[in-house]
């Protein structure tokens, strides 16, 4: 073990990873927001919808599943520009295409979690006289979502992670940052150790604000 | 069988209704009126079609042929004739006059024991948030949970679980409240407390059918029981003739002493 390590010139150019963490913080918010939106809206629409649309919304969860992440990204931000008339930025593509996956990942996480909520609470949403739409929003979504919330939360970790592949398209984000002062330093034990200890200090922070969301939801409005 | 009903006008009317669950046909044109203030018992074995029955009246479940009325409105579809289907916000202002109190509670588990009560009279009867909130805490009194407002159904016993329930179904003002074996689910110590509301309504004048076990609460809080058997109505009439133990109807002597022999 001659190796000795030397944290000196990860100090020098902490800004690359400290900014770089903030720009994955953001490519995740951006994305999960996104596909949040996606995941309810199609969700919604899968439990109340016909056959066409299921097997459509099930042939994009499936697609999205099956195909591994990084190809993703490579399809997005350099296969579809030339087939199509578009130019975006490498930070645009990363959040389209992560948008579009993660509402895969929750179009499944919200179905699964419409479907368990029990029958005898719809049916109590109409005695009383709600709307159908009325049900959704005060009966089906609020049960919904404290099902799924350990499973969202799970999901959220998870796309925070997945935004390191950002990096292999340029997008200045911590990982980015780690490979740049290894390019630039050549300390990567050093560099590596402090990235992956980022990650997981941000990880735990999320889950720890992803569990005080839960109780909060498990307490009374 | 009672003929006080057949002259004054019902409140509910429920005529020749069948419905099939594929083959199996689950209610035979079943007849039934319920008078205002009047209430009502559906006994009979587990199959017979109570449950289905009651869950007709309020449209949870839709039927095949025949007609119900609630003051004399149809209640799922336009008009009995054309069989057309009311829109969902009809059918939801419908509910909104039949109260329902199921043997699963089904409160929503989100909201508080208040919160709970007040969803149908802010969302449906419009209330502001103070005057829900003053009618859920009245009703919450008359059930004896004026300190449990502000607790999760989680925090409940079964028993209070199964009051709020009641509670949340008689503020929203009902013309007939539907109960359906609400006491089945419950531990037998907690029964009683949930009749006591019960019998208390029926005091009141509220007018009630309902579906139970309790044949000892049906004959004491019931006008009418009706027997069904084989989804249809085997016997109508008051407590003290159905329950009789001589009657003359076969199905439901054997009903009967099948029940006195694992009740007793």
């Amino acid at each position: 073990m001659g190796y000795a390590l030397n944290f000196n010139l990860i100090w020098r150019h902490f800004d690359k990873l400290w900014g770089g963490l903030l720009l994955s913080l953001e490519l995740a918010v951006i994305s999960i927001a996104i596909g949040i939106v996606i995941g309810l809206v199609l969700a919604v629409w899968y439990v109340s919808a016909g056959r066409a649309v299921r097997a459509a919304i099930a042939a994009y969860v499936e697609f999205i599943r099956n195909v591994p992440l990084i190809l993703l990204v490579y399809l997005v931000f350099y296969g579809l520009p030339t087939v199509v008339d578009l130019a975006y930025s490498a930070q645009t593509s990363f959040i389209l295409t992560l948008s579009v996956y993660s509402g895969a990942y929750l179009v499944e996480v919200f179905r699964s979690g419409l479907e368990a909520v029990p029958r005898g609470q719809l049916d109590a949403g109409k005695a009383i006289g709600l709307t159908p739409w009325q049900r959704l929003v005060h009966v089906r979504l609020p049960t919904m979502l404290r099902i799924t919330l350990p499973a969202l939360s799970n999901t959220f970790i998870s796309l925070f992670k997945d935004t390191s592949i950002a990096s292999v398209i340029s997008v200045p984000e911590l990982t980015y940052g780690a490979q740049w002062i290894n390019f630039n330093t050549f300390r990567i034990v050093e560099v590596y150790l402090v990235t992956t200890a980022m990650y997981l200090f941000t990880g735990y922070a999320l889950l720890f604000a992803l569990r005080l969301v839960e109780r909060r939801f498990r307490a009374a409005r | 069988m009672s003929t006080s009903s057949n002259d004054t006008p019902a409140l509910l009317d429920v005529r020749n209704v069948s419905k099939s669950f594929g083959a199996a046909q689950v209610l035979r044109s079943v007849s039934l009126r319920v008078a205002r203030g009047e209430v009502v018992t559906v006994i009979g074995p587990s199959g017979s079609g109570k449950t289905t029955l009651l869950r007709c009246v309020n449209f949870l479940e839709s039927y095949d042929s025949g007609s119900i009325r609630i003051d004399g409105k149809e209640v799922g579809f336009r008009d009995s004739g054309t069989r057309q289907r009311r829109s969902e916000r009809d059918l939801a202002a419908m509910r909104a006059e039949t109260g329902m109190v199921f043997q699963s509670f089904n409160l929503f588990p989100h909201l508080t024991a208040a919160g709970n009560i007040m969803l149908g009279l802010r969302k449906v009867r419009g209330k502001s948030e103070a005057e829900a909130r003053s009618i859920a805490e009245h009703w919450l009194g008359r059930v004896g949970l004026a300190h449990k407002a502000d607790s999760l159904p989680a925090e409940l016993s079964g028993g209070q679980q199964q009051r709020v329930g009641i509670a949340r179904a008689v503020a929203m003002e009902p013309k007939i409240l539907l109960l359906d074996e609400i006491t089945s689910a419950l531990d037998p110590e907690l029964v009683g407390e949930v009749l006591a509301v019960v019998r208390s309504l029926a005091e009141d004048g509220m007018t009630m059918l309902m579906v139970t076990h309790e044949m000892a609460f049906a004959r004491d809080a019931s006008s009418r029981i009706v027997f069904m058997a084989d989804g249809g109505v085997s016997a109508v009439g008051p407590p003290k003739e159905i329950l009789a133990a001589e009657t003359t109807n076969e199905r439901l002597r054997t009903f009967l002493a099948r029940f006195r022999a694992s009740h007793f």
